[in-house]
């Protein structure tokens, strides 16, 4: 390669992929490996440039001396495995209704992925007052016990009203790729499966269902993904409370260090959320390699 | 579930009107949050707690310009829009450049950096964010637009190339070989043949995009959280709470205008949102 088109190439090289490169290092890349030393320092946010090197110290206490910690693992462990089944439930049953040929079909996909498109934290405002006020007037109307539970003032309903919203604004986004996985499958199979005497259910389960798998892998792991690191939501409708009984795992280390001013002790449980988040995605890629492998 | 009585046309349509009925029910369901926030906000805070469900007597629309003011929703409204559209016209623009240069030319340190593109999508924002407070404070991105832009050109990366890549893996070489013999400079070809190219996958870029930034909460507060020149929807509504508790008349009319901007944008490109989504998540 002659002298000059190998500089041209670099030329290139640095045009195209330099500016991305740079502010994805600077972004992303050099604080996550920093992240690694602030781990082991004591550190906090107003003396941003002077950290101390600790050792072992942070971790030590996350294992031995940090309850809430693993209150909040134990919160967010429990709230991934609710809201992972009843957000994908409740999209499948809908994406089933919702590819049939009914006629306000358009607009009911519209109003169930409406949720979706609003930030977490301006739902968990609007949910805060139809927990606090909303549901307490249709108690008065209704007398139905539910609504006159004390909504997000005790760790139950606190936990339980976080699902109800956690789904309300997830499912229709589940939905849309369940339906986009159901129009892909070919009507003559399932013809075929009612020809053969197979009732609705039937062909669902042993039809439709094994031909969107790929859909549902899909769905499973990004509704487990994002139910794990939940953070506007919790923020914005139950700030955590009553006390730290809902705190999940990304509002802990948001607390830890935002709130008590404990950096490096923020930075160490960071890079725990993120060995725990690292480990569903690689359960999410062993199991559709695997899958390929049998297909 | 039997197929084979005699009345299966008539019964499959009833049974489809009955399934129409209870899905429409839960649409109403699905969106009585919103009846509420919106009866609400023309109240006055006493008919609020005496009956949260009922219509207004009287419409109040003072509450409006109330908060109107108090959150100086028109100046976080214009830089919620400044904020996103800068950060997704350079993220598309630095984004299909590099795919562009991975695909065309895999080298063993852009395969690695794909690599990389890929493996930093699981790392969580908490897992960076107090680092990059660190490291947005020593290059003195902190406090300005500048600042919070190049922090999501950095977060937005990854995703995007990824889907660019894959788009462009199916772009045929041919076209860009013959512009070469006519003369044109390898900019050149991206610039006017390549990237229009890629517009379907573009307007999935740009949707996903802007769906995370006009949203986006928490990296805002740590980067431009002590500059109120440069508050966002999200940081406004959540200052005004922080300021204002309880005073659900301002807080409902706020929350409804907050929520207008974006959901009208739904609403008027929503076959493309809806494309948008389902390309990205499958690919991503």
């Amino acid at each position: 390669m002659s002298l000059r088109k190998r500089a041209g190439e670099w030329l290139q090289q640095t045009v195209f992929v330099g500016p991305g490169l740079l502010a994805f290092s600077a972004v992303v890349l050099v604080p996550f490996l920093l992240g690694f030393y602030y781990s082991f320092t004591e550190w906090n946010g107003l003396d941003l440039d002077k950290a101390k090197w600790i050792g072992m110290d942070n971790l030590h206490r996350i294992f031995t001396d940090d309850e809430k910690f693993w209150k909040s693992f134990w919160f967010t462990i429990k709230f991934t495995a609710v809201t992972v089944a009843a957000a994908n439930a409740l999209a499948f049953a809908l994406a089933l209704a919702l590819s049939r040929k009914l006629r306000t079909r358009n607009a009911l996909r519209t109003v169930f992925f409406l949720p979706n498109v609003i930030g977490g934290i301006l739902l968990g405002y609007i949910w805060q007052f139809i927990f606090t006020k909303g549901f307490k007037t249709i108690g008065e109307l209704t007398g139905w016990p539910t609504f006159e539970l004390p909504w997000l003032g005790t760790p139950n309903t606190g936990f339980w009203g976080l699902v109800i919203v956690f789904v309300w604004q997830t499912a229709g986004y589940m939905m849309v790729i369940y339906i986009a996985a159901m129009v892909g499958v070919p009507r003559d199979l399932t013809e075929a499966a009612v020809i053969d005497g197979a009732g609705y259910w039937q062909t669902v389960r042993k039809v439709t269902i094994p031909l969107i798998m790929p859909a549902v892998t899909v769905c499973l792991f990004l509704t487990t993904s994002n139910a794990f690191k939940m953070f506007d939501l919790n923020l914005s409708l139950t700030k955590g409370g009553p006390g730290t009984s809902t705190q999940s795992l990304a509002y802990n280390i948001y607390a830890e260090a935002l709130v008590n001013n404990r950096y490096g002790l923020g930075t160490a449980k960071a890079m725990l959320f993120f060995f725990f988040v690292s480990l569903i995605a690689i359960a999410q890629v062993w199991l559709t390699k695997r899958k390929e492998v049998e297909a | 579930m039997a197929r084979s009585n005699p009345n299966a046309g008539g019964g499959a349509r009833s049974r489809l009107l009955g399934i129409e009925a209870a899905v429409l029910l839960l649409a109403l369901l699905f969106l009585s949050p919103f009846y509420f926030v919106l009866v609400n906000s023309v109240k006055s805070l006493g008919e609020i707690l005496v009956d949260a469900a009922s219509l207004p007597k009287k419409a109040l629309f003072s509450n409006y310009s109330r908060v109107w003011e108090i959150i100086r929703f028109p100046h976080a409204l214009y830089h919620t829009f400044l904020i996103t559209a800068l950060s997704v016209a350079g993220i598309v623009v630095l984004s299909s450049m590099t795919a562009y240069r991975i695909v065309r030319k895999p080298t063993r340190f852009n395969k690695v950096l794909f690599f990389c593109f890929i493996a930093s999508m699981t790392i969580p924002f908490q897992s960076v964010m107090l680092q990059l407070v660190r490291v947005t404070s020593f290059l003195e991105l902190r406090g300005n637009l500048a600042g919070i832009v190049v922090c999501y050109f950095g977060f937005g990366l990854a995703l995007s190339v990824v889907l660019f890549h894959g788009f462009i893996k199916g772009v045929p070489m041919e076209i860009e070989e013959a512009a070469v013999v006519d003369g044109c400079s390898p900019y050149g070809v991206f610039r006017q043949i390549v990237f229009p190219l890629l517009k379907p996958i573009t307007i999935t870029v740009i949707i996903l995009n802007v769906l995370w930034i006009w949203n986006d909460y928490l990296l805002p507060v740590l980067i431009i959280g002590s500059n109120k020149d440069l508050t966002t929807i999200p940081l406004a509504v959540t200052r005004f709470f922080g300021q204002y508790t309880k005073q659900w008349d301002l807080a409902l009319a706020g929350l409804a205008m907050s929520v207008t901007p974006i959901v009208v944008m739904f609403l008027l490109l929503q076959k493309h949102i809806v494309e948008g989504i389902t390309t990205g998540s499958i690919k991503g």
